[in-house]
């Protein structure tokens, strides 16, 4: 495209901003949301605080989802020879059945029960007289059929009301198959505030019935697990090339093109690197303390935090050999990064951009859109808590409150015969002194520009009204705004499913990205909201045919 | 093979539900709703079902689809919703501010008893809703019946809102069922050509197929109004066009205000077009303009030129039971030969109807009610189709099976055209066979070998 950049003037000062997106609300909703919008004004270490993981007004429309979701689309979708079981009625089911556009490998023969959609159906005599006989049943017909070497139970809401006991059923089937790991999790819609919660659930399940089952010794010199990776677009895909090419052995993916094998053995490991801090920094925390694999925060998302992210990988294994390999892999890579780069920024260089969306996405794109020379002039999360905001600092100050106690946290201890410091407290210390940081995450806050807006839970209403007072270039946030925004004629990049785009991961992601964005804020489209009748509805005389 | 592990031997599963080929009530619900005029759908519930069911809708329609929901927490879970209800009340005429809000239940709440009615009449004691608007409930347990019994559900209390004046409005009232936006539109065209004044509820045309002008209207120009829905109650009649999705609103008329109901099949296809058009010319006492019969015999010619590409050839059909009674009309009106025949929905009456279309058809036909795409995979398996018809979810089957596939149904969420070009009536059947004969024909010229390729077909 040959188009330059037009220079948009858009004044906005970020307190009428805000006043303006509490104005209509009833003043007790607006007090709530005035704690979560806050206008960015880090210095230094000293973020603002902001309220964040608290419930949704009813009847505002909120961009957010439940805990089943959190759970069975998130966390455990992207599994791909797991048969993954609802317990419910078939909507559940049915909604989570492909639409997130997590991709898997499983080679010609291998086994991926992606593609199917499973559930128990519940009727109303299930309701009425209790589900458990029908998921039994249930499970015994899908192991007859398939012979899976795991099945897994998913709650759906009126499973914790009518009280099935499913965690009895599974350990049951599980005793009685032998050979096929059969367990629960309980991720009734209903818990938490968000999908959040359904992370926490899976976390815990995974690291209780799954992690630890194979220990068998992985070949490979430098093993990691790479955590919080969904594979969406085919994300993970290219992570694993450059891994790859690295020399890096991926142990397991949490949990994008992952199989049950990868997180049986993810206590092989030496490190793990975590992704997507918000929906998995419960299984980093829990395979440190119980095998005492030390855990790092890497955004894979963008160029430049890729080479970063690889080059903490390698500091961290610290062999000379392992850190030239990298380098050269990065240098080889990077060409191609930075002439795409080159060809997009006179398009795309200081146009603004908005995202709201997860509980990290928000957070790592803005590596992308720095590396076009585009500003996040507003972001905020869907599903985030605190720590997401303002960096880990603040767990210890962390409020518990009535949703997350409810919440199990496991209660973790080292393994008896497993555990075993990858790093000496020496080793650590001195990678602390020269600047490595662990169980480190800084949180978007400090990232944003002063007088940005941060948003929790934006919802629809303040959407348009952002759009329409700030007037980005683009807009980034999931499928259910993206109709709306683009009817204001703003381009919209669902970050969610990536508009069947993607891999925007990486190095080759990178130069997607760019393409991408390019694609969209200066596609010819957006010049066409008005017919010229409408552009110019008086005519000053009548055209005669000479 | 995407479908790798779908065995070719069939065994009896009795709880087990693979690949279904249904969803829950509420989303029905949700996209009945939509079709009124300034209404705001919302799901009393946890955010999930809300999220889910805007979710699939949008993937549908590329469009906007507002709604609200309860949300849920552990503690409304226990000591019950109303308060969540009353609060969404206030807040959605607060910050929204919709004509009306049309409201359902989900499985959480009717499992802990949540009674939408009762909570209305608190909402409107306490001045909750606003004078001039309006709140209609609907109770659509995900546990029984599919999103096809939601859908008639919220129809039916759409109806509720219908008065009886004692002054006829000389209308008929047409309830539609869950068509596309643009068969709505078809409906309204051909109504107003043979001349018949309608009350159409839902009408979700101008709701889920709006322009892109650069103004984001968060309720558009389309829906019925509250005022016609009013206004319904005094019609002459109502025709209701399928049993499944839209008899119980007609009954609901029929019983509450004495307006008189004839229950069609949907028109898709020849001859229940047939039907609706003749039905239409009754009620209305009108002749049919010599524009709509030259419709009708477009059809009828292109049927009888491109005969011998659909001459006995068999096709799995997957979706609703009205829109599956009529098309297994259709093809049969045709000599095609619909085979396998699945609906998750149960009734059966369905599958009563299906073997009476299909008794003279040379194959033996199976069909299931409550059935799922697992089950028509594996008869696909054991008796080979020509032609697959069905929602997006069909792609799997069709690639790994190397069936063409045209795409009718809900959901569709990998093409287009649905929401702008209509398949009912007689254009809309001409689309159809278009549709048709375009998948066989491209099966044809890729099979074909080079020495009898064909450049005229």
């Amino acid at each position: 495209m040959a188009t330059t950049t037009k220079k948009k003037i858009v004044q906005w000062d970020p307190a009428h901003v805000k006043a303006e997106l509490l104005a209509k609300y009833p003043s007790k909703v607006a007090r709530k949301r005035s704690k979560q919008i806050m206008i960015n004004e880090a210095q230094g270490n000293e973020t603002p605080e902001i309220t964040a993981n608290v419930r949704t007004t009813p009847g505002i429309i909120t961009m957010r989802g439940c805990t089943y979701a959190g759970c069975k689309g998130v966390i455990m979708g992207p599994t791909r020879d797991i048969v993954n079981l609802v317990h419910g009625p078939i909507g559940c089911s049915f909604y989570a059945w492909l639409t997130r556009r997590n991709q898997t490998d499983a080679g010609p023969a291998g086994e991926n029960y992606m593609n199917y959609c499973f559930s128990t159906d519940m009727q109303d005599s299930d309701i009425i007289f209790g589900g458990e006989k029908k998921l039994a049943q249930a499970i015994q017909e899908a192991y007859d059929l398939f012979h899976p070497r795991s099945i897994a139970v998913f709650a759906t809401c009126p499973v914790g009301l009518i009280g099935d006991d499913i965690h009895t059923v599974t350990k049951r089937m599980k005793e009685k198959f032998g050979d096929c790991n059969v367990y629960a999790f309980s991720c009734e819609g209903y818990k938490g505030v968000s999908q959040s919660a359904g992370h926490h659930i899976a976390n815990n399940q995974v690291f209780k019935h799954i992690v630890g089952e194979n220990d068998e010794e992985k070949p490979g010199k430098y093993k990691i697990n790479l955590l919080g990776e969904y594979n969406i677009g085919g994300d993970g895909f290219e992570i694993d090339r450059i891994f790859k090419k690295c020399g890096i052995t991926n142990i397991a993916t949490f949990s994008g093109n992952s199989t049950y094998d990868q997180f049986a053995s993810a206590h092989k490991a030496d490190l793990n690197a975590v992704m997507c801090h918000r929906s998995i920094n419960y299984v980093a925390d829990m395979l440190e303390t119980k095998y005492g694999i030390p855990w790092i925060k890497v955004n894979f998302i963008g160029a430049d935090a890729t080479a970063k992210s690889l080059r903490k990988i390698a500091q961290y294994f610290g062999d000379q050999e392992f850190i030239d390999r990298v380098e050269a892999v990065i240098a080889e890579e990077m060409p191609k990064v930075l002439a795409a780069r080159t060809d997009v920024l006179p398009r795309t260089s200081g146009k603004t951009a908005m995202m709201f969306v997860g509980g990290s996405r928000a957070h790592h794109y803005k590596e992308l859109f720095n590396e076009m020379g585009m500003r996040v002039i507003s972001a905020g999360y869907e599903f985030g808590h605190r720590d997401d905001y303002e960096g880990r600092h603040v767990i210890p100050d962390l409020k518990v409150d009535a949703d997350s106690r409810n919440i199990e946290e496991l209660e973790v201890v080292a393994d008896a015969t497993r555990f075993n410091p990858r790093k000496s407290a020496e080793e650590i210390k001195a990678l602390e002194d020269a600047g490595y940081k662990f169980k480190h995450y800084d949180g978007l806050a400090p990232d944003m520009e002063n007088g940005t807006l941060i948003i929790d839970d934006l919802n629809q209403y303040e959407a348009e009204k952002l759009v329409e007072l700030m007037k980005p270039d683009i807009f980034c946030a999931g499928v259910k705004e993206k109709y709306s925004i683009q009817k204001l004629g703003v381009p919209m990049k669902q970050l969610h499913s990536y508009d069947s785009g993607g891999p925007y991961a990486g190095f080759e992601g990178a130069i997607n990205f760019y393409q991408e964005i390019d694609r969209l804020v200066n596609s010819k489209v957006w010049s066409y909201m008005k017919a010229p009748w409408q552009d110019n509805p008086q005519l000053s005389a009548t055209y005669g045919w000479e | 093979m995407l479908l790798r592990h779908t065995p070719k031997e069939i065994t009896e599963r009795s709880a087990l539900m693979i690949n279904p080929a249904k969803t829950c009530q509420p989303i029905g619900a949700m996209y009945a709703a939509l079709g009124i005029h300034g209404c705001l759908p919302h799901s009393h519930g946890s955010q999930g079902c809300c999220a889910y069911h805007r979710s699939t809708l949008t993937r549908h329609y590329k469009e906007p689809v507002s709604a609200a929901t309860s949300s849920f927490t552990e503690g409304s879970s226990v000591f019950g919703g109303q308060a969540n209800m009353l609060q969404a009340i206030e807040n959605i005429f607060a910050v929204y501010n919709p004509v009306i809000i049309a409201a359902h239940t989900t499985c959480l709440s009717e499992t802990i008893g949540d009674d939408l009615k009762q909570i209305r009449k608190k909402a409107i004691t306490e001045g909750k809703i606003p004078e001039g608007k309006y709140m209609i409930s609907a109770s659509t347990p995900s546990y029984v019946g599919s999103h096809v019994t939601g859908f008639s559900t919220m129809v039916k209390s759409m109806a509720g809102l219908a008065e009886t004046t004692g002054k006829k409005n000389g209308k008929v009232n047409i309830i539609p069922g869950w068509v596309e936006p643009s068969d709505m539109e078809e409906i309204k065209r051909l109504t107003t050509m043979i001349g018949v004044k309608t009350i159409m509820f839902p009408d979700t045309s101008g709701v889920l197929n709006g322009p892109l002008s650069g103004e984001y209207k968060m309720f558009p120009d389309g829906g019925t109004t509250v005022a016609e829905l009013k206004s319904a109650g005094d019609s002459i009649g109502t025709l209701a066009l399928g049993e499944w999705c839209s008899a119980a609103a007609a009954r609901e008329l029929d019983s509450q205000n004495k307006v008189p109901c004839q229950v069609l099949d949907m028109p898709f296809g020849l001859k229940a077009t047939d039907r609706f058009i003749d039905a239409l010319r009754t009620i209305a006492g009108v002749t049919v303009p010599d524009e709509l019969s030259l419709e009708r015999g477009q059809l009828v010619d292109m049927i009888s030129d491109m005969h011998q590409y659909l001459y006995h050839k068999k096709v799995a059909l997957v979706g609703d039971p009205d829109q599956l009674i009529a098309m297994t009309e259709f093809l049969v009106s045709m000599d095609m030969c619909p085979i396998h025949i699945i609906t998750g929905t149960p009734g059966k009456e369905f599958e009563r109807r299906i073997m009476e279309i299909t008794k003279d058809m040379p194959f033996a036909v199976n069909v299931r009610a409550k059935g799922d795409m697992f089950l028509l995979h594996q008869w696909i398996k054991n008796e080979p189709v020509d032609l697959l018809i069905g929602n997006t979810y069909c792609k799997y089957i069709a690639r790994d099976e190397d069936i063409p596939l045209v795409r009718w149904g809900f959901p569709i969420l990998d093409r287009q055209g649905h929401q702008y070009f209509p398949t009912v009536g007689y254009k809309g059947a001409l689309r159809l066979l278009e549709k048709i004969l375009g998948v066989l024909q491209d099966r044809k010229d890729r099979d074909d070998a080079e020495s009898n390729f064909e450049l005229v077909l």
